[in-house]
């Protein structure tokens, strides 16, 4: 499968952004149950609300190789995006950052850190 | 080695393994491949003589009424029941044993009664209890098991007081495979006049059951588990229960006379079969079970007793592979459990999916045994008749390949 490419399994194995943020603005936690992928994101904002930049982007949890590579891919993209740009992001989005797409069987995985960005953002906002 | 002569050879039974040469199917836990035998059945009655049953005075009705009520005495002789009267057919374990929580659950026991489970159970033998704790007061206690999957039964007597009504509890773990030996635990419950209810889902397919030995008072099972079709399953019960027990869903079928002001009931078993009953799905369970007793049971069991010592031998040799279970062929069915360090068990299945081997992975409905476990998933591999050492092989070859992918 496509998505197990050598970049996959290293952001998997070392993953990028994966620390807790102390000052956080949002912080905000997702799983997927049926899978037990769990996963908390932290995310830092320059300005506050929905006109804000996001400045810091973090997580913690653990999931499979998906979850965990996409987690790394999406802190790393989010820093200097605004928010109501981040609010657009969708399934689309998340393909482009794999460099594949993801089969009905595993998009949960794929979808899970970015769902719970977006539900931490509109809590916040 | 496993002893070779106790292993079948019938892939060229199964239509989708005729038609998927190449597939390695590992998932019969789940649900079970249909050999053609109970495909031909299916298609027989919807081609030849699909009427409805206990109804029509013509002779295609008279022919689904026999073969309908023919599969329920297969049934019967397979689990070696006292009547015919004492097999119910359902949607599925599920539904027989939500069927003994709501009936005699509901008009049998009393507020601060206690029930006993265990946490290897399926969800489907908690939740129905949680439902019923809920409604009406009752309270669950839990029987514990060791960190190989194998129940704490001495701690029975500790968790036996004049209050437990019930123990209900799985034969055999669907996540771990561990096989409970019951036959005290019965005795125990009734010297207190509590009853017994066996979830056999993982059980019936794949070893000689006999419901007088177990002397259980429920004992509830899956059809498509055993190769028949999905939205068949079975509850057995003990006759004098049945006679006391109201019934759950009331229509066509269930009664004997309707008034606008009152009903009777309908006799045993279909008191608890109201509505057009699934036939073509309990036809294909009857033309399963056939299927299985002309193999025997013993064999059957003697077959996965041997994929599963060599499976256990083989898996044991990858590095970093842990065993949730037992790890004993004689203390499990064909099921194993495992974790692969460095790779998440999703990632071990789609994988394993990229070479056509179909095994689970997650937490397989049983979330307090995770818990228990402290493990969020495993992957789980587990087996039927149709399987045979080369699909081990493979499974062996798929994970090396997992392991090289993920550098570990």
């Amino acid at each position: 499968m496509d998505i197990y490419r050598d970049t996959i399994i290293e952001l998997y194995k070392t993953p990028l952004n994966k620390r807790r943020i102390e000052e956080a603005d949002i912080t905000h936690s997702g799983a997927n149950v049926t899978c037990g992928d769990r996963v908390r994101i932290y995310l830092k904002l320059d300005k506050a609300g929905s006109e804000g930049v996001i400045g810091d982007a973090s997580f913690e949890g653990e999931g499979c190789a998906i979850s965990i590579a996409m987690a790394s891919l999406l802190t790393e993209e989010l820093k200097g995006v605004r928010v109501d740009e981040v609010l657009k992001w969708d399934q689309e989005t998340l393909f482009d950052l794999l460099g594949t797409e993801v089969g009905a069987t595993r998009i949960k995985c794929a979808l899970l850190p970015l769902e719970t960005i977006q539900k931490g953002l509109t809590g916040a906002a | 080695m496993a002893a070779a002569t106790a292993l079948l050879n019938l892939k060229k039974d199964f239509p989708l393994l005729v038609n998927e040469p190449t597939l390695v199917y590992l998932d019969s836990a789940s649900t079970a491949l249909k050999p053609r035998a109970v495909i031909e059945a299916v298609e027989e009655y919807y081609t030849n003589y699909s009427a409805n049953v206990h109804r029509g005075l013509y002779d295609l009705s008279e022919r689904a009424t026999a073969a309908y009520e023919g599969a329920r005495e297969k049934v019967r002789t397979f689990i070696h029941a006292g009547s015919s009267r004492e097999i119910i057919f359902t949607s599925g374990t599920t539904a027989s044993i939500n069927l003994v929580a709501l009936s005699w659950g509901r008009s049998m026991l009393k507020r601060d009664d206690e029930i006993i489970l265990s946490i290897l159970d399926h969800h489907s033998n908690i939740v129905p209890w949680q439902l019923l704790a809920k409604d009406i007061g009752c309270k669950l206690k839990f029987i514990d098991c060791d960190s190989k999957g194998r129940l704490k039964l001495d701690q029975l007597s500790k968790l036996l007081s004049r209050r437990t009504k019930l123990i209900a509890l799985s034969h055999v773990s669907n996540a771990l495979g561990t096989i409970n030996q019951l036959t005290t635990l019965t005795q125990k419950a009734h010297a207190i006049g509590a009853k017994v209810l066996i979830d056999a889902a993982q059980s019936v397919p794949h070893m000689p059951l006999n419901v007088e030995h177990l002397n259980c008072d429920f004992l509830a099972f899956s059809g498509h588990k055993l190769g028949g079709p999905t939205g068949i399953g079975v509850l057995y019960a003990k006759e004098e229960l049945l006679k006391q027990m109201p019934p759950v869903f009331g229509g066509g079928d269930m009664i004997r006379e309707v008034h606008t002001d009152h009903s009777s009931w309908n006799d045993l078993p279909w008191k608890f079969e109201a509505g057009t009953p699934p036939i073509a799905q309990a036809i294909g369970l009857g033309a399963a079970i056939d299927y299985y007793a002309k193999i025997g049971m013993s064999k059957v069991r003697a077959h996965e007793h041997a994929l599963t010592e060599y499976a256990l031998k083989k898996l044991a040799e990858l590095p970093g592979l842990t065993i949730y279970g037992p790890a004993d062929a004689a203390e499990q069915s064909g099921v194993i459990s495992f974790t692969l360090e460095g790779v998440h068990p999703h990632d071990i299945s789609s994988l394993l999916n990229e070479e056509k081997i179909a095994i689970r992975a997650g937490h397989h409905c049983c979330m307090p045994l995770m818990d228990r476990l402290k493990i969020p998933a495993t992957a789980r591999v587990s087996f039927g008749v149709y399987n045979s050492t080369e699909d081990i092989d493979r499974l062996i070859e798929g994970l090396k390949k997992v392991q090289k992918i993920f550098k570990v």
